[in-house]
């Protein structure tokens, strides 16, 4: 491929001008003069490009029968989505919508037929003018030759020249006082715009200690979860695992806790959540410190997970492993709930328990490290809790 | 082309109207077109454009799925803006559905079921959108691997490329924020574990967890600021970037595939108008159509089974939607108690290797795949035309591995599942994910290079020896042998229309007094690359490899065939074309 003398494309085989060739900017910007090569050579050997084919017609090109046929099957489909558009609003206006999304086939009717309706509408629309494009526009393949995207050499060194004197008129360069206070006055714009964002954690919510401390004190009960009643020890089953909360998030007059809301609430839920098994006293491995943590083989872990903070679920009784089902942590619950398999690397905090002069289960004190997912200042809060 | 300047398309469509289409005086559209360019003066930029030639090929379309899912997720976007409401205010869900009335939820969650159950239609946009999303970040993966297995990355294309890679970030940024609003248990579980990633972030982590969630997790922040970065933010982001993929694909013209006529200097195809106009504005019609489709029948994210987010609760099986699923498979299978504690602050290596610098890592790889490429090659021409991916095996390797790699974590991703499905241990699974995931990439590569430099062998036979025909041949002697014809010129021409691929040597490694020239250790690495890169490729035949192959071929077939025509095995039957002189050879 090369270019005549009028800039416009010809082929290389036969020479003659390419159709509706538009070297759309002046013929000295091609690659003929461009800084950046173009390689055709190597591409064109050891067989010589043999140009462009003959352009074959399509039958709807020649046969107006054939012609007819297309402009009806377009015509059909175009009428065909107004149909099903018609419909779309027929189902809107009798389908009942509400508490039946599995009324048909196991999905709502009316979503059902909106979407098909819609769809089919859509695809029809799409389909027919895909279709005249194919059968009734023209397909004259068409030639336009390339540019390289880089720029002229003399539009480069006009620019350079540009900007130089730009530079030069601003006198930027000259007076370093200047330019360096301005670049350190439009720098320093950085800390309000750092600064303000402080607020996003206001106050001294963003006081990170907090992580370090649940709602749970001495004596606190522990109570079921979602009904919140206290739980006593003897009412455990061998085997069992309860999901089980701190009394202080079922305030009531009898308990005296304050109310809590709002975020504060979801917050020491969140903090708070405990799983209780009870198990033979005999498979518990002790811990140092911890011999008086369990009550006759009841045991409590925070049931938040130390690798992201998922709430760990899947216990198995006959292991005492449980398992985070998000990603798989396993912890040995008879053993102080280290990780025997998984991704998280601490074990989960344990709850020391005892009992209260009704029987029912209370926590001897907080948890003594943070309990979840790790973070920066983990460690720390750990060796203030334990001092 | 035919020999004439141009074709007469004069009689396609001639139906169309009873009057010819040439313009007779400018009616109203004449002259609002000139009152427009009065002020505007588009006519000049627009002259070129409105004809410009796009070439055509199945695979360009890929892209074009991602463009049109996202119009389809403005669109359905805005409606179900209309009803949601960003809120994590606790009430007492009153809606439709039975099965939550009475529980406590956020508004969030509660606008969502409203949409779901009580506005006509919000049900279908809210799978449209969701359905939309998936389609959005799939497609342009897909169209990732076709501009890259087909070296449309390379100069002068490389930015574009890494424009594309910003948009595959932000499009699963923009999925994970979207999945997060309504604050169902599923999604409130992957914002916990996103709680993780930041805690676990060195230094600053846990002071950028308070600040997102405005004080601890989970408190009642999050959710409108996820929203405002959901509708505004990222979607702004996005728009730009999409225009600026745009403005440079039209810059830089498409690419197209080798073919006769079709040289690096042209492009060869159908004009904007109206070929492409009608073809690519019918494509989005068709993308909204199957997407509505989807909507209507295939559920997708019910949140009213998962119910409001809880933060003691879990579901078994909790997953994040697909595209996230890939750093979430590394962080399952990261080894157990990978974390330390150095001068008292505490290292989460278990989170920060699959989620803070592996994915990240990635990101960058991805973006900087066409500026490797271009150094070992030392290639500083333009490529406008495509390459088979047969024909770059080292390349084409390299994609395999990384998408091995993709698929192997994003495999371990759903560990739980499989090992249901499948009745395996999990333990097993992911313990043989640790050492696939090294071991995989690896094999990957190896297989898929020398799988393409067979498929390489393989053109150089259909070039020198022609391609079989499938007839079997006796000789007087006896001995059998297959008749061989050779492949049409231009089937030959595309097959050679191809860089022949140079292994760079070291230059001047040292000068006369041995001392190493500075930068020849670069060289000497970049020699090794390049020998690494396409030391093992096959080359395509010169002409006088050709010229001896033809002639050699003719000698056969004379020995062989005794015939005065080709031979189309139906020489001894009554099947035979009556023209059998004028058998057309095949094209390929």
């Amino acid at each position: 491929m090369s270019n005549d003398e009028n800039g416009r494309g010809v082929n290389a085989s036969d020479g003659t001008p390419e159709p509706y060739g538009d070297t759309g900017r002046s013929s000295s910007d091609t690659y003929a003069t461009s800084p950046v090569p173009v390689d055709n050579e190597t591409v064109a050997e050891p067989i010589p490009d043999p140009g462009l084919g003959e352009h074959t017609w399509r039958p709807t090109d020649v046969d107006p029968k054939a012609e007819k046929r297309a402009e009806r099957q377009i015509a059909a489909m175009f009428i065909a989505a107004m149909v099903s558009a018609v419909l779309f609003v027929v189902a809107y206006f009798t389908l009942e919508i509400g508490d039946n999304w599995d009324t048909f086939a196991g999905l709502g009717a009316s979503t059902v037929a909106l979407g098909v309706t819609l769809g089919t509408s859509l695809l029809l629309i799409g389909i027919g003018i895909i279709h005249l494009a194919r059968k009734l526009m023209a397909d004259a393949e068409m030639v336009e030759m390339r540019h390289p995207a880089a720029s002229p050499p003399e539009d480069r060194e006009a620019t350079v020249a540009a900007i130089n004197a730009g530079v030069e008129e601003s006198g930027i360069g000259r007076r370093p006082l200047v330019r360096n206070t301005m670049l350190g006055a439009v720098g320093f714009l950085g800390l309000p715009g750092i600064v303000v964002l402080r607020d996003l954690a206001p106050g001294d919510a963003l006081d990170i200690d907090r992580l370090a401390h649940t709602i749970w004190e001495p004596g606190m009960r522990l109570v079921r979860d979602v009904v919140g009643t206290p739980i006593l020890a003897s009412e455990i089953e061998m085997g069992d695992l309860i999901n089980a909360a701190p009394e202080a998030m079922f305030p009531t007059e009898e308990n005296g806790y304050p109310e809590l809301h709002g975020a504060e609430e979801q917050v020491e839920k969140a903090k708070g959540a405990i799983i209780i098994v009870r198990m033979n006293p005999d498979d518990i491995t002790p811990a140092e410190g911890r011999e008086k943590w369990t009550v006759d083989g009841i045991i409590c872990y925070s049931k938040i997970c130390t690798h992201v903070g998922c709430p760990i679920s899947l216990y198995e009784r006959t292991t005492h492993h449980v398992l985070c089902p998000c990603h798989q942590s396993t912890f040995d619950l008879a053993d102080s709930a280290k990780v025997v398999f998984g991704p998280a690397a601490r074990p989960l905090p344990q709850l020391p328990l005892s009992v209260d002069e009704e029987g029912y289960l209370v926590a001897q004190s907080d948890f003594n490290e943070p309990i979840g997912a790790s973070y920066w200042e983990r460690a720390k809060h750990e060796q203030r809790l334990k001092a | 082309m035919s020999s004439d300047s141009r074709l007469d398309t004069s009689k396609v469509a001639t139906t169309n109207g009873t009057t010819a289409a040439t313009a007779s005086k400018p009616g109203r559209a004449g002259s609002l077109a000139t009152w427009a360019d009065d002020r505007l003066g588009l006519a000049t930029a627009m002259k070129k454009n409105l004809r410009k030639v796009f070439p055509d090929h199945w695979s360009f379309m890929l892209g074009e799925i991602a463009l049109w899912s996202f119009v389809v997720l403005l669109l359905t976007g805005v409606f179900l803006t209309l009803w949601f409401n960003p809120s994590m205010g606790h009430i007492t869900y009153e809606g439709s559905y039975d099965q939550l009335r009475g529980v406590g939820m956020s508004e969030s969650m509660a606008s969502t079921l409203h949409i779901s159950f009580d506005v006509r239609g919000g049900l279908l946009m809210r799978q449209m959108h969701h359905w939309a999303a998936m389609i959005f970040i799939a497609s342009m993966m897909v169209h990732l691997l076709r501009v890259y297995f087909t070296g449309a990355h390379r100069k002068p294309r490389e930015l574009n490329w890494v424009i594309g890679c910003l948009l595959l970030l932000l499009g699963t940024l923009e999925g994970f924020t979207g999945y997060s609003l309504p604050d169902d248990l599923l999604s409130g579980t992957g914002v916990r574990a996103a709680d993780g990633f930041l805690k676990a972030t060195p230094v600053v982590g846990t002071y950028m967890s308070f600040l997102l969630f405005g004080g601890e997790f989970p408190g009642e922040a999050v959710i409108p600021r996820l929203y405002i970065i959901h509708v505004l933010l990222i979607p702004g982001i996005l728009l730009a970037l999409i225009a600026a993929h745009m403005l440079l694909l039209v810059y830089h013209k498409h690419t197209q595939w080798p073919g006769p006529g079709r040289t690096e200097q042209n492009v060869v195809g159908f004009p904007m108008l109206p070929v492409y106009a009608a073809k690519a504005g019918g494509f989005f019609f068709m993308v909204f159509g199957v997407i509505a489709i989807m909507g209507g029948l295939m559920s997708i994210n019910p949140v009213w089974k998962f119910g409001p987010y809880d933060p003691t609760k879990v579901t078994a099986g909790s997953q994040p939607d697909w595209y996230m699923g890939w750093p979430d498979g590394l962080l399952r299978i990261i080894p157990s108690n990978w974390e330390s504690v150095i001068f008292g602050y505490t290292i989460s290596w278990n989170v920060m290797i699959p989620i803070l610098i592996v994915p990240p890592l990635m990101l960058v790889l991805l973006m900087l795949l066409p500026f490797i490429e271009g150094w070992i090659t030392g290639d500083n021409r333009d490529h406008h035309l495509l390459q088979r991916p047969r024909n770059a095996p080292t390349r084409t390797g390299v994609m395999v591995a990384l998408m091995t790699f993709y698929g192997l974590a994003w495999a371990a991703g759903g560990n739980d599942i499989i090992a249901i499905k499948l009745d395996l241990s999990i333990n097993q699974i992911t313990y043989f994910m640790r050492v696939a995931i090294f071991l995989g990439p690896l094999v990957a590569f190896w297989i898929t290079r020398r799988w393409c430099i067979s498929l390489q062998r393989h053109d150089n036979e259909k070039l020198l020896h022609g391609y079989e025909t499938g007839i079997i041949t006796r000789s007087p002697e006896g001995q059998y042998a297959e008749r061989h014809l050779p492949i049409a010129e231009k089937a030959a021409y595309t097959l050679t229309a191809r860089d022949r691929d140079e292994v760079l040597s070291v230059e001047a490694g040292a000068d006369s007094a041995g001392v190493p020239a500075p930068g020849s250790r670069a060289q000497r690495l970049r020699a090794r690359l390049s020998e690494w890169m396409h030391g093992h490729n096959v080359q395509k035949p010169t002409a006088a490899e050709l010229e001896a192959a033809h002639h050699h071929a003719e000698h056969q077939a004379e020995l062989q065939s005794g015939l005065d025509h080709p031979v189309d095995g139906h020489d001894f039957d009554d099947h035979r074309l009556r023209d059998a002189d004028e058998v057309p050879l095949r094209e390929h």
